[in-house]
């Protein structure tokens, strides 16, 4: 019987098989490492008298935790918050003592930590790679298989490279068909994550396949394996094909020359064999999918952007009901109503989901020569310092600017509402990112998740708005 | 870590599912360099108006579960993001333990390398302990992990799934580092059998 894509990435990678008294120890090719999952790990180490294993096959960067707000006059990002400042300086301290690459705050590559490994080069198919980041799983959109790990398995990885695990299972998530205009990568991932549930893929590694899959770009691939544990699962893959060869061609880490040629040769043994057996199979039709939006306090909450908010008394058992009503109660939203029209105080494009290149540029071609509502406050916050620039050599930067919104430094920023950019109580925002958990954007904030365009319609209406709407009297380029 | 003994504890029941560690610690409790003082952070936006003062419903303010060292909580228990802040945070608050009829896969690692103990039941008995906690919440319950069970106060034992290997760890107190360092053998076998691979610190130009 053939393999998958998924068994394929993993046995290269076991040093030692699972038996029945231990699970499996994995290699990792690459790890990760931020400032906010990582001091106690280092505090093990130093306890234990321990080195880094591999401070080659490591990188660290500043973004959970660092403020996104403006430059001094000395080029320096301010971090004014003393609690945020010592985390900082610890993961600097701990980089020059272990000798890890550091892409410090402000510095030309740094940014989010799922931006900069493949903007680097440094994510290639068929790789391990860990990062004690729950959406580490982005990096799957290579054909690597990633993902989240906590603090414990930080220090595993920094000492021995390795990591014991257990065989998950694996779920093919297929969709063929064709997006309609107004439809991206966004509102596939929000559909599958509404089919399949918050917990759907718990235990379960994802492959997503079908032909509305392959005709994605590798921005929205990474959207789409970004969200894989917003249904469970600690990891989602697409397997490796030309447009990811083209993707990473020439970037800073990708191979050069014979070994470049090399590389994709074996990259091409990767894809799924026709015979290869999953645990699990969803199939979604790209033809009929719409712009997605949440109306609830999980990702899994989701729904077409012209549906109705679901009426907790028609729920199918007593627990879904109590969770519906908690959600809508904290939501501040009635069963049945329509989200089109809903007046909104902050729209985010921002975030390991929604932040790269392709993302700015699709949002800026729709607020081009538009202005952000009133009464709406619309951050843009870039993944990356390289996509800071790029966008700014692009003049996306006017174009955001122009309409009203803020351009901001790069990082988490609101996604994750621990750096001071952060919603104040009972503000509705809509947000590009991925978590509408109770008080995941700021305290009491009430978070709509959907996708770039879907975020730039809202701004400019200052109320919940289907950009399809807008697309139909503009012509996008 | 210490080891875990078979000890008896009350419960407190929280009968929401999908409770996301976003909840469990609120991020902006995420600035910290050590594992101190997450405790009084557990469930904080539940748990504290904003004035700082006790949300008297919220159950973990009611004093009848000021002592529980067993949290039983709806499934999906621990989605969400990879902090492990989560389980310091419920073992700062006095857990030793979450019952659920499901985790999130990175929260139950996360609690296994800490000695909080994931227990994993089948819904009739999530829904039995639930009932249990919120009328009788004096009365404790047995978790015997050498045994892989729970025993109920009718006498009732419920076997709860957990890998071998993590047993062992669990039972002995001894953490999973130690284990990998000795395969120091078979991880310099497997670099020289892998070597060409990325290099963080070695960019192609």
């Amino acid at each position: 019987m053939g393999q998958t894509l998924f068994e394929k990435v993993w046995n290269r990678h076991v040093v030692k098989p699972q038996t029945a008294d231990s699970p499996a120890v994995l290699y990792i090719d690459l790890h990760l490492i931020h400032e906010v999952t990582s001091p106690q790990a280092f505090t093990v180490l130093r306890e234990r008298g321990l080195p880094v294993r591999r401070p080659d096959r490591t990188l660290a960067t500043m973004d959970h935790s660092t403020p996104t707000t403006p430059r001094n006059l000395d080029g320096i990002i301010p971090v004014l918050d003393v609690q945020a400042s010592k985390q900082l300086d610890t993961l600097t301290r701990n980089c020059e003592d272990f000798g890890i690459p550091l892409y410090a705050l402000g510095t030309e590559k740094q940014g989010i930590v799922h931006v900069i490994g493949p903007e680097q080069g440094l994510t290639q198919p068929g790789m391990t790679i860990v990062c004690g980041d729950s959406h580490t799983s982005t990096h799957g959109a290579f054909g690597a298989l990633a993902f989240g790990i906590g603090t414990s398995e930080v220090s595993h990885v920094l000492a021995t490279q390795c990591l014991l695990q257990s065989k998950p299972k694996t779920m093919a998530i297929r969709v063929d068909g064709t997006l309609s205009n107004g439809v991206t990568a966004k509102d596939i991932i929000l559909a599958v994550i509404a089919k399949i549930g918050v917990g759907g893929g718990t235990g379960y590694v994802l492959e997503y396949m079908g032909s509305a899959i392959r005709a994605l770009s590798m921005e929205g691939r990474m959207t789409i394996c970004n969200m894989s544990i917003e249904g469970g699962a600690r990891a989602g893959m697409v397997a490796p094909d030309d447009t990811t060869f083209e993707y990473i061609a020439g970037r800073p880490y990708a191979p050069r020359g014979q070994a470049w040629m090399d590389a994709v040769n074996d990259w091409r043994t990767l894809p799924t064999d026709d015979d290869a057996q999953f645990d699990a199979e969803v199939v979604l039709s790209a033809d009929t999918l719409t712009p997605m939006i949440t109306y609830g306090t999980n990702p899994g909450m989701g729904m077409p952007i012209d549906a109705r908010v679901p009426d907790p008394d028609r729920a199918s058992d007593v627990s879904e009901r109590v969770a519906l009503d908690k959600a809508l109660t904290y939501m501040g939203l009635q069963p049945n109503q329509s989200l089109l029209g809903q007046p909104v105080n902050v729209v985010f494009l921002g975030s390991c989901t929604n932040s790269r290149i392709s993302d700015l540029r699709e949002a800026a071609s729709l607020l081009r020569g538009h202005r952000v509502a009133e009464d709406v406050r619309m951050m843009v916050v870039p993944g990356s310092q390289q996509v800071k620039a790029q966008a700014e050599a692009e003049g996306l930067d006017q174009v955001f600017k122009e309409a009203g919104a803020e351009w901001r430094e790069a990082g988490c920023s609101m996604c994750i509402a621990m750096n001071g950019d952060q919603l104040a109580p009972g503000e509705y925002a809509v947000s590009t990112s991925n978590r509408n958990f109770e008080g995941r954007q700021g305290k009491g904030g009430r978070t709509f998740l959907a996708s770039p365009l879907t975020a730039v319609a809202t701004a400019i209406n200052g109320a919940i708005t289907d950009p399809r709407q807008m697309l139909e009297r503009e012509v996008i380029v | 870590m210490e080891p875990i003994k078979t000890f008896q504890g009350t419960m407190a029941p929280l009968a929401i599912n999908d409770i996301d560690t976003d909840q469990i610690i609120p991020a902006r409790f995420l600035k910290v360099t050590d594992k101190n003082g997450l405790g009084e952070a557990c469930f904080s936006d539940w748990r504290y108006e904003s004035d700082g003062s006790p949300k008297p419903d919220f159950v973990l303010n009611q004093p009848q579960y000021a002592s529980a060292a067993i949290l039983v909580g709806g499934h999906n228990f621990g989605c969400g993001s990879s902090r492990e802040h989560a389980p310091w945070a419920l073992m700062g608050a006095g857990f030793k333990a979450v019952i659920s009829t499901y985790f999130a896969d990175i929260f139950r690692n996360n609690s296994l390398k800490n000695g909080l103990l994931p227990i994993v039941v089948d819904e009739e008995t999530y829904q039995q302990l639930l009932s249990l906690a919120e009328e009788e919440p004096d009365t404790a319950i047995i978790v015997n992990l050498e045994q892989e069970q729970i025993v109920l106060p009718d006498g009732r034992a419920v076997k709860f799934p957990i890998d071998g290997f993590s047993k062992y760890c669990l039972l002995n107190g001894v953490d999973q580092m130690g284990y990998l360092l000795e395969l120091d053998d078979h991880i310099n076998e497997y670099e020289e059998q892998n070597a060409g691979r990325v290099r963080t610190t070695q960019a192609g130009d």
